[in-house]
């Protein structure tokens, strides 16, 4: 019974973490930049979805739209207004580039948060969910909520791997993440490229910011949780590599479930941060990360 | 000797002069203020000598500050031992932590490195929070002793410790050990192949940057007479850290100072617009990363070179 409970409750987290790493490592690998306003952009579409629905009233449906739709724009204008200028910066040495492209995403991130907290205060706010009610599985009360949440996850990732495997634009992204001089040498424009990499992260933390809005509840405290539990899913799994996050967010999300419910749910991140340093120690890049 | 020839130095020298000064006309709550953004230059400038010169990013500079400041505080809570003693004891801890993070994640490059750093910022506030009946959980340490109580004395204490702290920082940069320091962060190999140990060079890098920040972490929370993860060991603070550095100037030691200085006393002078104070400080920060990259002390030296 408990077991089950375990299985069913960490598989909606560990999806849930899957989505929100995917689009996270997808940019690493293709541009090289780790994006810590990940979290506020996640945060943001939950509380844009959270605003449609609670203050003005709009079907929940479309509520869960705009909420994505305000994320796309997000990472639009963090690609536009943040990493784009300091990676085209002649003033920055190139080896310095990703230490500004951190500090500059960080403070971003920060900004966006403080807005967040300023005009809709530090809160806690849930997401009307789109599907309510609860079924037994097994014997086991689920809410649909969180069936619903796991089954958009694996949905949008599957959707995901089509995406990138299956379209010739896919593959365009692909061939960039393994070598950019080549694909501008095929005549293909890098930047259009990165555009394209940079909306389809917006539109997989937007979905999984408002997932987890409805899940869990968000606020403006969770962005620096949220980017940390990013950060460490990808490093867990090997930056870059998005099968890789995707086995790491499994590992931890069900590690914080294990924890949480045998042990107490004050010690829930430790496990998965050992974990993650014994990692870093033994094999440094990572699961099935390439050196 | 060239130190008193250079301009640098007199103007560094007519500035602490001038801020020494500073007890005799201004409030208490000013001195507080600035007394708690010395201890922050100092976080910021041995930040600066890991990242500018060694070239390695340190996301956990607060891992080796709360180290220095839970372990001075908690001897001095436990064991009641003297102020000094405590503060020397937790520098030394914080050394040994440095020690113990720096040998396995040297070994690591770039973001993994980062990375390592940032876990171990989050194991020490699990440790903290676990541990709750030795360190005070998420409440903080509540610390019996105090350096003293006299705003003036801690301000000159403050004040006296960021310049020495400072002097020795800066010397060590210029020093023919910075020199292949900063060799070593921007060509390793290149380094290596002139015969120099690369690793041993990080190491110390490394220890004399858990040193100083051990040492302002212990003296900051004699300071405050509490230890609490908000103020030494949060991420949010390590952001600042970092901010701070790279605002007043990477690779230039004395502009992390700067940048702290400006960062604290900027956030008190925006308090009056409230909750947009951390926006308007951290737009600030972002345009001046992507517009001057060099930093305040960056932009002025290389003005000063050009003319």
């Amino acid at each position: 019974m408990l077991a089950l409970q375990i299985l069913i409750d960490g598989f909606a987290i560990s999806a849930l973490y899957a989505l929100g790493a995917t689009g996270f490592t997808l940019i690493f690998g293709v541009s090289g930049v780790l994006n810590l306003s990940h979290g506020a952009i996640m945060v943001l579409a939950a509380v844009a979805a959270w605003a449609a629905s609670s203050i003005l009233h709009v079907n929940n449906y479309i509520g869960a739209t705009i909420g994505v739709a305000t994320a796309l724009v997000a990472s639009l204008i963090t690609y536009f207004a943040v990493v784009q200028p300091i990676q085209r910066s002649r003033r920055i040495p190139n080896e310095e580039k990703e230490i500004f492209v951190l500090t500059g995403t960080l403070l971003w991130g920060i900004m966006i948060q403080e807005l967040i907290a300023y005009f809709f205060t530090n809160n806690a706010k849930t997401v009307l969910p789109i599907v309510e009610g609860v079924v037994e599985i097994l014997g086991v009360r689920t809410p649909q909520n969180e069936i619903f949440t796991a089954l958009v996850c694996c949905l949008v990732i599957a959707l995901l791997w089509l995406l990138v495997n299956r379209t010739r634009m896919g593959k365009a992204v692909l061939a960039a993440s393994m070598n950019p001089r080549g694909v501008t040498l095929l005549g293909l424009e890098l930047t259009n490229i990165y555009v394209v990499v940079w909306a389809i992260y917006g539109i997989l933390a937007g979905i999984a910011g408002v997932l987890l809005g409805m899940f869990l509840g968000v606020s403006s405290y969770s962005v620096g949780p949220l980017t940390a539990s990013a950060f460490s899913i990808v490093v867990l799994g090997g930056l870059g590599s998005v099968s890789g996050s995707l086995i790491a967010a499994f590992v931890v999300g069900y590690l914080e479930t294990l924890t949480a419910y045998l042990v107490s749910p004050a010690y829930r991140t430790i496990p998965a941060l050992l974990l993650l340093v014994a990692v870093m120690y033994i094999r440094p890049q990572g699961l099935l990360g390439r050196r | 000797m060239s130190l008193f020839k250079t301009r640098l130095f007199w103007i560094a020298l007519g500035i602490v002069v001038i801020a020494s000064t500073l007890p005799l006309y201004v409030s208490g709550y000013i001195l507080g203020l600035l007394t708690v953004a010395y201890y922050f230059g100092v976080f910021a400038m041995s930040w600066d000598l890991l990242f500018g010169f060694a070239g390695e990013v340190n996301f956990g500079p607060t891992f080796l500050i709360g180290v220095g400041a839970y372990t001075a505080g908690i001897i001095n809570h436990e064991y009641g031992l003297s102020v000094y003693l405590c503060i020397f004891i937790g520098a030394m801890a914080s050394v040994i932590a440095g020690f113990v993070l720096a040998l396995p994640a040297l070994r690591v490059r770039g973001p993994y490195f980062g990375l390592t750093t940032l876990v171990a910022v989050l194991m020490l506030q699990n440790f903290i929070v676990v541990f709750a009946d030795l360190t005070g959980g998420e409440i903080g340490l509540t610390i019996p002793d105090v350096i003293t109580i006299n705003a003036s004395a801690n301000y000159w204490i403050a004040l006296g410790f960021m310049s020495i702290s400072a002097a020795v920082l800066y010397g060590l940069s210029q020093s023919p050990l910075g020199l292949v320091l900063q060799a070593s962060g921007q060509d390793p190999v290149q380094a290596g192949a002139l015969g120099f140990n690369i690793v041993k060079h990080k190491l110390f890098a490394f220890i004399v940057s858990a040193f100083f920040s051990g040492l302002a972490g212990a003296m900051l929370v004699f300071y405050f007479g509490t230890a609490s993860v908000g103020t030494v060991v949060d991420v949010a603070v390590g952001v600042q850290v970092i901010v701070a550095a790279v605002l007043g100037g990477r690779r230039t030691v004395l502009g992390a100072a700067l940048g702290a200085i400006f960062l604290i006393v900027a956030g008190e002078f925006l308090r009056p617009t409230g909750e947009l104070a951390t926006f308007i400080v951290s737009a600030v920060a972002l345009l001046v990363v992507l517009f001057f990259p060099g930093g305040f002390l960056g932009a002025a030296m290389s003005r000063e070179a050009r003319s």
